[in-house]
């Protein structure tokens, strides 16, 4: 009798981890993996699926054996055992919870540092509470200055290739400065002239990302890495990522900034190394011909270049435009499918020349 | 407003000889905790349906990918609203000031709650807040989200509804905190002779441990509004970056209240489980001491946890780290109390009516919630997660699978006490399998919607989620129509059930020893203390150990 009890409940027990391994690899709940962090991300969601979904059989399994096999039969108005407590059995679901989120917690401790999606060196910035100034942006915006003062952090960043290099070293991560703003991304390449509401990164080589906000909170988002980072106006965020897979993805807002917070969307093109340069020479191309882009530069000056005073002015336009001309900006969004660079540059030169 | 204060002053305070409640008192500045525990409850489902409006209007615009029903602006609007309704004006004040109204001093033998008079006037704050809150729409509704992260709630272009909006709230959580000190000093000091912590009901050990929180984090949240309201009206520059202010600074700010009111919802809710899952299962509550320390424990975790909502506004790694292990181990708590209720199910004569029905509902319904909550605590998971439909998936299986659920057991379970007549048992059983059926269409296809790639608070989505969201608007509006069956049955019922007997369950908690409705003093003569909360259960020593686990028991 209690041989054949431990059986079953042994079966039963092989039958939900395996039903939940299982479920894990097969579950098809997330997109594409188009990053090295995803397929990181990914083994950690399966893992967490796994034990989830074990968690979950047990739980329900256990409750709709209860209602069948405890139900109250007719006419039976007794009472059932007075069972109160039993040492050992709590001490058991509270233990292995406590086993199983520790666990957790040190893989994920684990995949976050390995994925590094945000960078540490921007972090102590972070939370620095005194008021921004261009002088402390400047600092963010080049963390080689502060490798001195966090002697536990003995990456220098100094060593980075400017992105625009046409002919880039694609050992060194390439970097670009990501601005946004309602409800639009603007992209620029460092050290070159390029500056565009679409992104594009050669497949294999390390991205690096310096977001920053003109107006209010957004959020970078690419569900085919898995990472999300927010912008924050007067502080600049990081970003990192290796892409791995051709193809275009969406870059979604995903921080509430507005009525068309929904619309503010445009896309990371993945592509071959041969692609993305010669991308890079017709965009510089343009971007020298085109008195629109300098308008456009104009409103994202490089703010380390700037006094304090320019840079709050900056920012105060930047905000105002928006707050003055919400219906006509959102009309124009609407029209657009893509944001498109040159409208959108020419766009703001108009809007800038009204204030 | 004004009718409201003109109703308060022309009210004489209720004839203490009367040995009924007369219907009027519902209506006036009473200070009977049962009639304010009533009006709580009555009070806040009329805020919950108006709240469900909001969401159905929502849930229509999702049906299509386009901005087609309403205006962006409008449906920022509702959703703003619809969070801060059921929240603040909802399951806050429903399951503190309602059911811990009416409950707590029943339960513990008192006549009264400490202070009645603050009582009666932490129910009156709410609905001139709440009437205030919506006049909003007649202005431009709030529509920066209820978490109105500046800068974009300093500024929106909803001015005058963003001001009303933080009016509201501050309305709202002065009446939170008068009621939970209320809470604290009964639970302390009007227990009845021989009560002592350890044979309290679950519920108020539940209680007391939400009103702790309510009087820690409130107030936190009172100073963030207040710091908003300068920003957003006289231009100072706490939260605004343009004069040096610091954004993130609001966001500690906010959630260093706002995960607390997460327990703040959940934690009598818990309570009011602990207490329906003994009555109808016939057996005691298992792990009675497990439970009790679970809320405390729950209770101090759940106040360092807050910046889990913050995984990628930029917070320092090791604060990411400190907030994810705070974070997983909050589920070792719950689990306790998730494994002790299963435990109380286990061996027992369960009668399958509408409390236990969604007292097993909401038990199911939490784990799910509990579970994508230990997905999310994960850092690196989170930053795929936050402000996508998953975590709307997420709190609306801890926020509506769990204390909706366990609301709605309360009202089954408790209204033959507090109105004297029984419902109808065959529409309360319509009524919890729509529910069931309509919530988990709705909310189950949105974790896979946040998976894929779609982010909250959009009025606007790609094309391809379309099918899904279909599939979720169906959901809502079973959901919708679910709550007619109740409405009708507590009608029909108030008037026209069944006289209820004293003690319709065969209960041992305090407040089923008392008439139904109680008397206006709770007991004509004093309360007897005969036997512990849940005392339930035939003696051990009567069932072979052996027959427990062979199914011979019947
Ligand atoms: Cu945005």
């Amino acid at each position: 009798m209690k041989i054949q009890k431990i059986i079953q409940i042994t079966a039963v027990f092989s039958l939900i981890i395996a039903a939940s391994l299982w479920y894990s690899q097969n579950h098809g709940l997330l997109p594409v993996q188009a990053a090295e962090e995803a397929v990181l991300y990914d083994n950690l969601f399966n893992a967490l699926i796994a034990i989830v979904t074990a968690i979950f059989l047990l739980v329900q399994g256990f409750i709709i054996y209860s209602m069948i096999r405890f139900r109250r039969r007719k006419g039976d108005d007794t009472d059932g055992i007075a069972l109160h407590d039993n040492f050992v059995l709590e001490i058991v679901w509270t233990a292995i919870p406590t086993i199983l989120v520790m666990w957790v917690g040190i893989y994920s401790f684990d995949v976050y540092t390995s994925m590094k999606g945000t960078d540490f060196m921007s972090m102590p910035m972070a939370h620095h509470h005194s008021p921004i100034s261009a002088e402390q942006i400047a600092n963010l915006a080049m963390p080689a200055a502060m490798a001195d003062t966090l002697p536990s952090q003995p990456e220098i960043d100094s060593q980075q290739a400017p992105s625009g290099q046409l002919v880039a070293d694609s050992s060194l991560p390439l970097v670009i400065d990501v601005s946004a703003m309602r409800y639009a991304w603007i992209f620029t390449y460092p050290g070159t002239e390029i500056v565009t509401s679409e992104m594009h990164v050669p497949v294999g080589r390390k991205v690096k990302l310096n977001l920053n906000a003109q107006d209010v909170n957004h959020a970078f988002w690419v569900p085919q890495f898995r990472l999300k980072q927010d912008t924050i106006p007067g502080i600049t965020t990081n970003m990192e990522f290796t892409p791995n897979k051709l193809g275009e993805y969406p870059i979604i807002c995903a921080e509430l900034c507005g009525g068309y917070h929904g619309g503010m969307r445009t896309t990371i093109t993945v592509q071959t190394p041969t692609e993305y340069d010669s991308w890079l020479k017709e965009e510089a191309e343009v971007a020298s011909n085109s008195p629109q882009t300098l308008a456009f530069r104009q409103v994202l000056k490089d703010p380390t270049q700037m006094s304090d005073r320019e840079f709050l002015t900056e920012q105060a336009q930047a905000m105002r435009i928006d707050k003055d001309l919400p219906t006509e900006i959102h009309d124009h969004i609407d029209r657009m499918n893509h944001h498109h660079m040159h409208e959108m540059a020419s766009y703001l030169t108009s809007a800038t020349s009204t204030n | 407003m004004t009718q409201v204060i003109e109703r308060i002053s022309a009210t004489q305070p209720p004839e203490p000889s009367s040995d009924t409640t007369h219907w009027r008192e519902y209506f006036s500045f009473s200070t009977d905790h049962k009639v304010i525990g009533i009006q709580y409850l009555v009070t806040t489902f009329g805020f919950y349906l108006l709240g469900g409006l909001m969401a159905s209007v929502i849930r229509a615009e999702l049906a299509t990918p386009d901005t087609d029903l309403v205006s962006s602006d409008l449906y920022n609007g509702l959703f703003t609203v619809h969070a801060t309704v059921m929240i603040f004006l909802w399951i806050v004040p429903a399951v503190t000031g309602g059911f811990g109204n009416y409950l707590v001093p029943l339960m513990i033998g008192a006549r009264d709650m400490a202070f009645p008079k603050l009582n009666a006037v932490a129910f009156w704050i709410i609905p001139p807040a709440g009437a205030l809150l919506l006049s909003s729409f007649f202005f431009g509704a709030p529509s920066t989200g209820w978490t109105a992260y500046p800068p974009l709630s300093i500024l929106t272009d909803q001015h005058v509804g963003q001001a009303i909006w933080i009016f509201s709230i501050i309305l709202l959580g002065t009446s939170s905190i008068l009621a939970a000190v209320n809470f604290v000093v009964t639970i302390f000091s009007m227990r009845m002779p021989g009560m002592d912590f350890f044979s309290m009901p679950l519920f108020c050990w539940a209680i007391l441990s939400a009103s702790g929180l309510v009087l820690i984090a409130t107030p936190v949240l009172a100073g963030a509004m207040i710091l908003l309201g300068f920003d957003l009206l006289a231009g100072t520059n706490f939260f605004n970056p343009t004069g040096g202010g610091d954004p993130v600074v609001y966001q500690h700010l906010f959630w260093f209240y706002s995960h607390p009111a997460v327990y703040v919802m959940i934690l009598p809710v818990f309570g009011i489980i602990s207490e329906i899952l003994p009555v109808h299962s016939r057996k005691p509550i298992f792990g009675y001491k497990a439970i009790a320390f679970s809320s405390v424990f729950i209770c101090i975790l759940g106040l360092v946890v807050w910046a889990h909502h913050m995984f990628t506004s930029g917070t320092p790694d090791w604060l990411r780290i400190f907030f994810m292990i705070a974070t997983l181990l909050v589920a070792v708590p719950t689990g306790i109390k998730v494994f002790s209720w299963l435990a109380t199910l286990w061996g027992g004569k369960l009668r399958l009516e509408s409390p236990l029905l969604f007292a097993i509902g909401f038990v199911s319904m939490f784990v799910v919630g509990g579970l994508s909550g230990v997905m999310l605590g994960s850092v690196p998971v989170d930053i795929h997660l936050h402000d996508t439909y998953f975590i709307v998936a997420h709190f609306h299986y801890v926020l509506f699978g769990g204390s909706v659920f366990g609301i709605y057991a309360g009202f089954y379970h408790w209204f033959p006490k507090m109105v004297g007549r029984m419902l109808n048992e065959f529409w309360g059983k319509v009524h919890f399998v729509l529910t069931f059926v309509g919530f988990n269409l709705c909310f189950l296809p949105m974790h896979l919607l946040g998976l894929q790639g779609m982010p909250r608070r959009v009025a606007q989505y790609d094309p391809q989620f379309a099918n899904i969201n279909v599939i979720c608007s169906i959901g809502a509006f079973i959901l919708a129509i679910s709550t007619f069956p109740f409405l009708f049955n507590a009608a029909w019922s108030w008037f026209y059930g069944p006289k209820a007997v004293d003690n319709p369950w065969n209960a041992l908690t305090l407040e089923w020893t008392t008439s139904s409705p109680p008397h206006p003093h709770n007991w004509i003569g004093e309360p007897v203390l005969a036997t512990g909360p849940y005392d339930y259960g035939v003696p051990m020593d009567e069932f072979e150990e052996e027959s427990m686990f062979t199914g011979t028991i019947d």
